[in-house]
């Protein structure tokens, strides 16, 4: 290769360490949007939720006890990280969103404005 | 109203990336063994198995769920994990919309093949974070042992 690709070329992310998206369910009621999101083996201390004008970002990683000297004979997990991220909309409340982590499933619940609450409009008859 | 789709990146990127794990999982894991009860990538729990110097480590990625109703039994070498998840969307309620149902639910299984040289009768299992961890130790005959040199 010429000196100019070596100049250009960026070190390119190793694929191993790309977090994987964890799996999620998100549903909206009346009040707001409950999302809840498996990540398996993150404790409270390796969670992240962040919150970036209206991106929302989970990301968490992985801690397993007790792995060294441990070979590994069979893996389906391979990236010790998760990482998502959403984005809000207008009538959400991203000041008021509460976060609860519990056997590696983290449940989010984003309230909508008040302003944006369903409600009722009455039709007057002439 | 196609305007207003292609606004919205997230939307595209998330399609993008389910069709790229379809068919990662149509793929299949590239280098690993194929255990002949080894089931499509993406079952429910995920499983990784490790060896340490004196016993064979189990974890199955099993989050949101109480550590007393999973059922774990080892037969003829046979490591298996079964139990159940519930649904937490609310059903009947029209006012709930559902936009994503990706985690899986309802009652699963599980069967690892352990290595011969394990001890069934010392099998240790516990749950935390939302992993189940297994350990088996390996009979006394696999572990390694320091011989004196007369």
């Amino acid at each position: 290769m010429s000196e100019r690709t070596e100049l250009t070329t960026t070190k390119a992310p190793d694929p191993s360490e790309r977090p994987t998206a964890p799996a999620v369910d998100i549903f909206e009621d009346a009040g707001g949007i409950t999302l809840l999101a498996d990540m398996p083996g993150v404790a409270k201390d390796r969670l992240d939720v962040k919150l970036d004008g209206d991106a929302l970002s989970v990301e968490g990683r992985v801690e397993l006890q007790g792995l060294t000297d441990m070979r590994a004979l069979w893996a389906e997990v391979n990236v010790p990280r998760f990482r998502r991220t959403f984005t809000l909309s207008r009538e959400l409340d991203a000041s008021r969103i509460e976060a609860n982590l519990k056997d590696g499933v983290l449940t989010l619940r984003v309230p909508k404005h008040a302003h944006a609450q369903p409600r009722r409009i009455e039709v007057k008859s002439a | 109203m196609f305007d207003t789709m292609l606004s919205r990146p997230q939307n595209l990127f998330d399609q993008l990336e389910s069709l790229q794990r379809l068919l990662t999982r149509a793929a299949g894991v590239e280098g690993a063994p194929g255990g002949i009860r080894s089931v499509a990538y993406g079952a429910f729990p995920e499983i990784n198995v490790g060896r340490t110097p004196n016993s064979v480590e189990v974890f199955a990625f099993a989050p949101g769920i109480d550590g007393s109703s999973l059922d774990v039994t080892i037969e003829r070498n046979v490591l298996k994990i079964s139990g159940a998840r519930t649904s937490t969307i609310p059903k009947g309620d029209a006012q709930v919309q559902v936009y994503a149902n990706e985690r899986p639910q309802g009652r699963f299984s599980r069967a690892v093949s352990l290595p011969d040289d394990v001890d069934p009768r010392k099998v240790e299992a516990k749950y935390r974070d939302g992993i189940l961890r297994v350990s088996i130790a390996l009979s006394a005959a696999a572990q390694p042992q320091r011989i004196s040199v007369q």
